[in-house]
């Protein structure tokens, strides 16, 4: 009994002393650290940020605009979603924006944003980003900080391996994650193997406005296409396109999908089949899917349904595509700032694999093949191998580059970020992330000049890092310092959404060009008024259009008699301020839709059904100006049979 | 005296700067503006620093009564200005020519410069009522009424120069770029009169 006593207090004395070492340790390297980071996140009050971080909402369907190293969140940009907010895919103006070939989709899950590019750095001039579910893509303007145009991607499903950008911004590429029938047919899924196809659409981009238009769909075999880069550099001019599924199982993907000790890269030869299509190649086959735009002049977005798109099956040019073997249903497929060398994050690997463009090359000129694929050459593994980073973590998904010869790698399972060299392929740090990390960010980490400073990692799952709220958590997001040999974590911050991937610049790019108003000698739109003057109402049989202002701190007209039962009254109101930051709102009592919140000189529409006689207020929803509250105005509605005439009135 | 007619003519000259710069500006900071709204005060007319600060200023200016901005044709000054220092300009360069030519006494220099000095507080003067006017001759169904501590109606009027808080704004007017220059060029005519003084003195001394 003694010597059992004795024995539990040496062991407990044992670990006291290491607990308590342990313990003087941390708390000294926290103390003096934790101190030293709040000074590298902190922006004191009225000071911007030095970075802007454009994160995708993921579920969402929206973009988040954050600044770093402050982790604050400035905006949630509408992209593919609803907004009542300020009325996005609601107002008269903005509800064309939401159209597809499905008809009105109000929602998306968006994934992938990616800021455009010159000469293979980022020029801060848009944002483009992917719609997974009915697959669109979508370009924002990053001097409105909102959504100018929408592309629907016919032929598509899953729009995953999107959207990235060429290094002049020829084009904006968005891969099929799940293949389907092309065109779409009633068989079988049990006939999915040789059947099914996916497509990876080739979208150029108007150098000037941005307008987006789909030159080719390559169709590839009915593989899955996960993730993709552009080359840059010396492989500018191809695309790469990490695949999984290789398999072509139509069911129980987590185990028929992993059986391949191997999937692949596709590699993409662009520019070949550019030429190709330029010099008439490819098929035009009829489709249907929707262009939207909306234009800063009318205020307006339009919708236009395309009827077709132009294929290209790659057999058909040689030397277009190959498929380089890559461990374990790569995820990620990233390509380092100079271009040599292309990642595939192998999901199920305990490896990263690193392929050699130059090797590449090599390989197809020496005509080594080790087979192909439905017409399409594989190559040998070895052959393009230019390394493996050998056990760095579990589980890899995406990589970024630093621009000073590394690489960081997230890993989903062991919830960490591994820093690594290039050429050497030796992991020289690992940092936990908190927890399970999906992708991470270098502002410029996917072009030729990364901006190595800050790296963010966005984690799937919260847990405990924040206080509790329920069941259902924001995402959480950490925030590292790279620019030393080690990672330092500074900040974890919340993210909106579900964020998928992000795309960060400095701020000097962007923050000159945002725009404080739209000018009212500008405003195009075919119902705004610009004067007391010009305000009126329109009666069409049953349609009431109200041409109707708004300025600090009335709206004009504000006394509306004439409206009956049963007619569709359109509220066409401008704002009439020409100052920065004084947006005015429009709330009607019982409209079954939202407000609006108009931009200083902007016009939006409002569609209200009034259904009971009575006097019907309405209200400015932004405080405006210290007479904010007197900002208000009443419609009298009359039964659908009366005779009173319209009419209007303000200050009578 | 050669070299002092041609100061004279340089000192008339630099009030053409008016022409081109503001000859006053006048700034309104506030908490909601941390970029101050502005106007420029030229010969010619008000114009705003950034494209719409005169139609946001009136715009804050109606809670308080205040008239708008006049626009150039609705002050007899704008039109007058351009005129006298034209006129001005002229003379200096005639005075300053046949100073050149020792036509005439370098106490000429100092008449233009009296005559200029005269005007110029004619003209600030003139200013200085206008701004009286544009601060308290207010619209008596003004949206807010602010009184002073003795009851009488609270004048808005901003400073002729220098710093004055107003209310929420901070409000600041100075000369500016075309003040300045007419400012230099008046010394440097008082620069021709004490350089012509001292070349007509050299002669006697010797």
């Amino acid at each position: 009994m003694k010597n059992i006593l004795k024995s539990t207090l040496a062991i407990v004395a044992v670990f006291a002393a290491f607990t308590s070492c342990n313990n003087s340790g941390k708390s000294n390297n926290s103390g003096a650290l934790s101190s030293n980071n709040a000074e590298k996140v902190y922006v004191a009050p009225g000071e911007h940020d030095s970075h802007y971080a454009f994160i995708s909402g993921g579920y969402s369907g929206n973009l988040t605009v954050y600044g770093l190293p402050s982790g604050r969140m400035f905006k949630e940009i509408p992209v593919f979603s609803q907004f009542p907010t300020n009325g996005y895919g609601y107002s008269e103006e903005t509800k064309p924006m939401l159209e597809t070939s499905y008809g009105f989709v109000p929602w998306d899950d968006s994934h992938h944003p990616d800021i455009s590019q010159t000469n293979g750095k980022l020029d801060g001039r848009w944002v483009f980003i992917n719609g997974n579910n009915t697959p669109r893509i979508a370009r924002i303007s990053l001097t409105t900080f909102e959504t100018e145009e929408i592309i629907e991607v016919p032929n598509s499903a899953g729009n995953h391996s999107s959207s990235f950008i060429t290094e002049n911004t020829e084009y904006v590429v968005a891969g099929t994650r799940f293949s389907v029938p092309i065109p779409q047919e009633d068989i079988s899924i049990k006939d999915y193997k040789g059947n099914f196809k996916g497509a990876l659409s080739f979208i150029s981009v108007d150098p000037e406005h941005g307008h987006m238009d789909i030159k080719f769909q390559v169709l590839m075999p009915g593989f899955n296409y996960d993730l993709s880069h552009p080359g840059r550099g010396k492989s500018h001019g191809w695309f790469f396109f990490t695949t999984y599924n290789t398999e072509e199982a139509n069911s129980l993907l987590e185990v028929n999908a992993s059986q391949n000790d191997k999937d692949f890269i596709a590699a993409i030869n662009w520019k070949k089949i550019e030429e190709y299509v330029n010099n008439g190649g490819g098929t035009m086959m009829p489709a249907n899917y929707a262009h939207n735009i909306h234009s800063d002049a009318t205020h307006t977005a339009t919708s236009t349904i395309k009827k077709e798109v132009r294929v290209v099956n790659p057999s058909d040019v040689p030397g277009a595509v190959y498929l380089l073997p890559t461990p374990k249903s790569p995820h990620g497929c990233d390509v380092d700032p100079s271009g040599e060398y292309i990642v595939g994050n192998g999901k199920l690997s305990a490896n990263l694999t690193v392929h050699s463009f130059t090797k590449m090359l090599a390989a197809i000129e020496a005509e080594k093949f080790a087979g192909e694929a439905y017409g399409i050459p594989i190559l040998n593994f070895e052959d393009v191998l230019a390394g493996v980073v050998e056990q760095p973590g579990l589980g890899p998904l995406h990589t970024e580059f630093d621009g000073k010869g590394n690489a960081y790698t997230t890993f989903f399972i062991s919830s960490e970020v591994v820093k690594w060299k290039l050429d050497t392929w030796e992991v020289v740090d690992r940092k936990p992330t908190y927890y399970s990390v999906g992708h991470l960010t270098i502002p410029g980490g996917n072009s030729a000049e990364p901006f190595g400073k800050y790296m963010f990692a966005m984690n799937k799952i919260t847990k405990d890092r924040y206080l509790p709220t329920g069941p259902e958590m924001e995402h959480s997001a950490q925030l590292y310092d790279i620019s030393g040999e080690k990672m330092e974590l500074l900040l974890d911050f919340p993210t909106h959404g579900e964020p998928h991937y992000a795309a960060a610049i400095p701020a000097e790019i962007v923050k000159n060009n945002s725009r404080k108003i739209f000018k009212l000698t500008e405003n195009e739109h075919p119902r705004k008024a610009l004067s007391d003057a010009e305000t009126k109402i329109v009666r069409d049989g049953k349609n009431v259009h109200v041409y109707m202002t708004m300025i600090r701190s009335h709206f004009s007209p504000d006394n509306i008699e004439g409206v009956k039962v049963g007619d569709k009254v359109f509220f066409h109101v401008t704002n009439l301020e020409q100052d920065f930051d004084v947006p005015h709102g429009f709330a009607m009592i019982g409209a079954r839709n939202a407000e609006l919140l108009i931009a200083p000189g902007q016009t939006r529409t409002l569609t209200w059904e009034p259904e009971r006689v009575g006097v019907w207020p309405f209200y400015c929803t932004d405080f405006c100006s210290a007479l904010h509250q007197e900002m208000q105005g009443y419609v009298r509605v009359s039964p659908a049979d009366s005779n009173i005439e319209l009419s209007w009135s303000l200050g009578e | 005296m050669k070299k002092a007619g041609i100061i004279m003519v340089i000192g008339s000259l630099l009030l053409l700067g008016l022409f081109k710069f503001p000859l006053w500006n006048i700034m309104l900071g506030a908490p909601q503006y941390p970029e101050p709204l502005g106007m420029n005060i030229y010969i010619q007319g008000i114009k705003g620093v950034q494209e719409f600060d005169l139609q946001n200023i009136d715009g804050l200016n109606h809670y308080i009564g205040m008239k708008t901005i006049p626009k150039p044709e609705e002050m007899w000054e704008f039109s007058v200005f351009p005129k006298v220092i034209i006129g001005m300009v002229i003379l200096g360069g005639i005075i300053g020519v046949m100073g050149f030519f020792e036509k005439i006494s370098y106490k000429y220099f100092l008449g233009w410069f009296a005559l200029m000095s005269v005007l110029g507080v004619l003209g600030m003067y003139d200013f200085n009522n206008w701004l009286i006017d544009y601060g308290s001759n207010l619209d008596p169904h003004a949206i807010i009424k602010v009184t002073n501590p003795d009851g009488t109606p609270m004048s808005y009027k901003p400073p002729l120069i220098g710093y004055q808080k107003l209310l929420n704004f901070d409000v600041d007017s100075w000369p500016h770029i075309g003040g300045y220059l007419m400012f230099v060029g008046m010394a440097l005519t008082l620069v021709a009169f004490w350089l012509g003084r001292k070349a007509s003195l050299k002669p006697t001394t010797q």
